[in-house]
């Protein structure tokens, strides 16, 4: 009888849940299902972008195609590659130095001093900034006539002469890593800043009564408590970084020196009008984002499934 | 509240009221490049024409690089908007956005035969005039005058005898305290201002134009080498590193500010060169880009824009009148007067008021008309990409990423196996 019970109350516990869950499914599936299905849809086709009305299926032509005694397509394409190289360098690179540098500003926040709050709210300022916008001004600063980095290096003795940081294929990359570092540290502060506020306080009062060095304690203590949240932020950064546009191509346009897979996406369905070969990239893009993804949360023992803690 | 509710209802009212208004008056909108004076000069060409005709004119200001320019129209047209009317294009685009626009012939009354007659042809696609010549464009050289005079030197007629020359003054000058002081500057960013400067360069040297005019992809062979190996010499050298990333713009740039003695651009750049606050007013001269060696020759990348009415508009024959009326002799007079912008109308070369504003027009007038074509034509909807294989070859020669010969022969390769089925 009882259990009975339990059993109608879970059901119509779970048709409520359904029912709460219904509109955000439909419009995740408008507004992402849909477009995702399409993309991958058109990765089979020869569309192209002057006339997208007609285009014929060509099966994996797209992806490796033989012909004439020759393979061609997007899998023995070295721009491709060349792309996905950069896009994990870049994001390997970006995210591990924004983490460290979060985690230096998180614990620097955290702690208690006058101004506290007004200094946590400035330095949200870089992450409030549109991406445009800022790798334009970056782009200025950057500039190796008239940029204003140039000019501190060069009065302070550091460069012999101007260094073109967006246009030497040396600095490119570095150039768009410190921009991107500069804007999304703040991002990951925030994110750790949140986990530092949660933790119990008592561990640490344990820590202090028997003296244990505040190094020995971030490592034993902070670290292996705040892992789960910390985790979190480092793949929703990673996520974010995989799909990097703007900010490459707005500091370095088409070069193909910091070309990521999207910008390559991008100029293939836009610049090159090759719908059908653009989709096949775009489709590439999101399976490598996805197994990168499913390969974190295995190997970095993450269960989303868990309240972050 | 309520009254903020009033106002905002009958603004309304009177906006649905203007746009059911019958009659003639229509609002077109046309989009304008903005490199240089363009954007100016569009307003009040546009302006004019909307006072006299009763209509009124939207400005939609673009991408300045071309290349993004492109991609933002290819947006606006493959989704069928009608939100622009007429639309600025490049000379190398009717074969690639041909499809979207309409025929002028029967708008034009003739009025092309006016007009130079290549790049009429060239706006000519299946028997359709899909758009009017605006202004025609072909690099050239500035020269600092004062500084060629100064250290006792004429103007290059070959790229050996520039390289030299920029190498002389620009040590010279840095010797005097000009730390900043370049040899040349030039569009080197990875976009298709790269390709017409590199088409010039190999076209001097007799090296062909990518692809001939049968589609046969020509580019490796050892003029296109030679040219390209001095090209890559010049980075660091004569000319900074950051050209690498210079568009028009930022070359402008570090010219007018006085610290390049040579620049190669468009003539666009006499105007604002000489404009009342220019630093180099005056200290500047423009002659043909130099040949490459003594068998080369003299030459310059076409350029130049036209205006096309899109499929989509909703008012084509207005459209279709601003486009007759900007492209007409007498706002092809005052853009040349005020902005240096070539005419493409041959009569207007021997105009007493235009050729007083730009007295290098009279000179320079054969390197206009001969200029060498990008192989868009026998290319099609297949420029783009065969542009971008050819400037990020060059790009990563002028960088030192690959060495000459290397650049050359992978895009050899590629462009041949792109054209495997035919441009």
């Amino acid at each position: 009888m009882q259990a009975a019970n339990a059993t109608e109350l879970t059901r119509a516990r779970v048709r409520s849940a359904w029912m709460f869950l219904l509109p955000m499914i439909v419009v995740l599936a408008l507004v992402a299902g849909w477009p995702l299905v399409r993309t991958i849809y058109f990765a089979f086709t020869d569309a192209n972008l002057s006339d997208i009305g007609s285009y014929s299926f060509i099966g994996f032509a797209n992806f490796l195609e033989y012909y004439e005694g020759e393979w061609f397509g997007l899998l023995v394409d070295t721009d491709w590659w060349r792309a996905v190289w950069n896009t994990l360098w870049f994001t390997v690179i970006s995210v591990s130095i924004e983490t460290v540098l979060g985690l230096v500003v998180a614990l620097t926040l955290n702690a208690h001093f006058p101004g506290r709050g007004v200094l946590r709210a400035a330095i949200l300022i870089p992450w409030a900034i549109p991406t445009i916008v800022s790798a334009k001004m970056w782009g200025w600063m950057l500039h190796d006539q008239f940029g204003i980095l140039n000019d501190i290096l060069l009065s302070l003795g550091l460069i012999a002469k101007p260094v073109a940081w967006t246009a030497s294929p040396d600095t490119a990359m570095w150039a768009v890593i410190m921009v991107d570092v500069w804007k999304t540290t703040p991002f990951m502060a925030l994110l750790i800043l949140a986990a530092l506020q949660i933790l119990p306080s008592d561990c640490y009062e344990a820590a202090k009564v028997d003296g244990i060095h505040p190094v020995r304690v971030f490592f034993r203590v902070t670290l292996p408590l705040i892992r789960p949240a910390l985790m979190v932020a480092i793949i929703f950064r990673a996520l974010d970084a995989l799909r990097i546009f703007d900010l490459i191509y707005v500091l370095t346009s088409n070069s193909r020196d910091t070309m990521s897979m999207s910008v390559y996406a991008r100029q293939q369905l836009v610049d090159f009008q090759e719908v059908g070969y653009g989709s096949a990239a775009a489709t590439a893009l999101f399976l490598i984002i996805a197994v990168l993804i499913a390969l974190t949360l295995t190997f970095g023992k993450v269960r989303l499934g868990e309240d972050v803690r | 509240m309520n009254t903020r509710a009033i106002i905002g209802a009958s603004a309304f009212v009177l906006a649905s009221a203007f746009a059911a208004m019958p009659g003639n008056a229509a609002t077109v909108s046309i989009s304008c490049g903005a490199v240089g004076l363009e954007l100016e000069l569009c307003r009040t060409g546009a302006e004019a024409w909307a006072k006299q005709t009763g209509n009124s004119v939207n400005i939609v200001s673009t991408p300045n690089s071309t290349t993004e320019r492109l991609a933002l129209y290819q947006q606006l047209l493959a989704a069928g908007a009608s939100d622009i009317d007429v639309f600025q294009i490049d000379v190398i685009w009717p074969g690639i956005l041909g499809t979207h626009f309409i025929d002028l012939a029967p708008h034009s009354k003739g009025a092309e035969q006016a007009h130079f007659s290549s790049i009429v042809e060239n706006n000519t696609v299946d028997g359709k005039l899909l758009a009017m010549p605006w202004f025609t464009d072909a690099g050239v050289l500035y020269y600092r005058s004062d500084l060629l005079e100064k250290y006792g030197e004429k103007v290059p007629a070959t790229w050996d005898e520039l390289t030299a020359t920029a190498k002389k003054i620009q040590d010279g000058e840095r010797a005097a305290g000009n730390d900043g002081m370049w040899g040349l500057v030039f569009q080197g960013r990875a976009y298709e201002g790269l390709t017409c400067d590199a088409l010039e360069w190999i076209d001097s040297y007799g090296g062909g134009s990518i692809v001939d005019s049968e589609g046969k992809v020509t580019v490796n062979n050892a003029n296109a080498l030679e040219a390209l190996t001095l090209a890559s010499s010049w980075i660091g050298e004569i000319a900074p590193e950051g050209v690498l990333n210079y568009a028009e713009e930022e070359a402008r740039g570090v010219f007018q500010s006085g610290n390049a003695v040579f620049m190669r651009n468009w003539p666009y750049a006499w105007a604002l060169g000489n404009s009342e606050d220019s630093p180099i007013k005056g200290k500047i001269g423009v002659a043909a880009l130099p040949k490459g060696g003594a068998e080369g020759k003299n030459t310059g990348t076409l350029g130049g824009w036209q205006l096309a009415v899109s499929r989509y508009s909703e008012n084509p024959e207005v459209a279709a009148d601003l486009v007759m009326y900007l492209t007409g002799p007498e706002e092809q007079r005052r853009r040349a007067v005020e902005g240096a912008y070539n005419p493409t109308i041959g009569d207007l070369y021997e105009d007493p008021a235009v050729l007083a504003a730009n007295p290098f027009f009279g000179e320079l007038y054969e390197t206009f008309t001969n200029a060498v074509a990008r192989p868009s034509r026998v290319t099609g909807a297949k420029y783009n990409q065969v542009s971008n294989e050819f400037w990020n070859a060059v790009h990563s020669s002028l960088s030192g990423t690959a060495t000459p010969e290397e650049a050359l022969t992978q895009l050899e390769s590629s462009l041949k196996r792109m054209s495997r089925r035919g441009w």
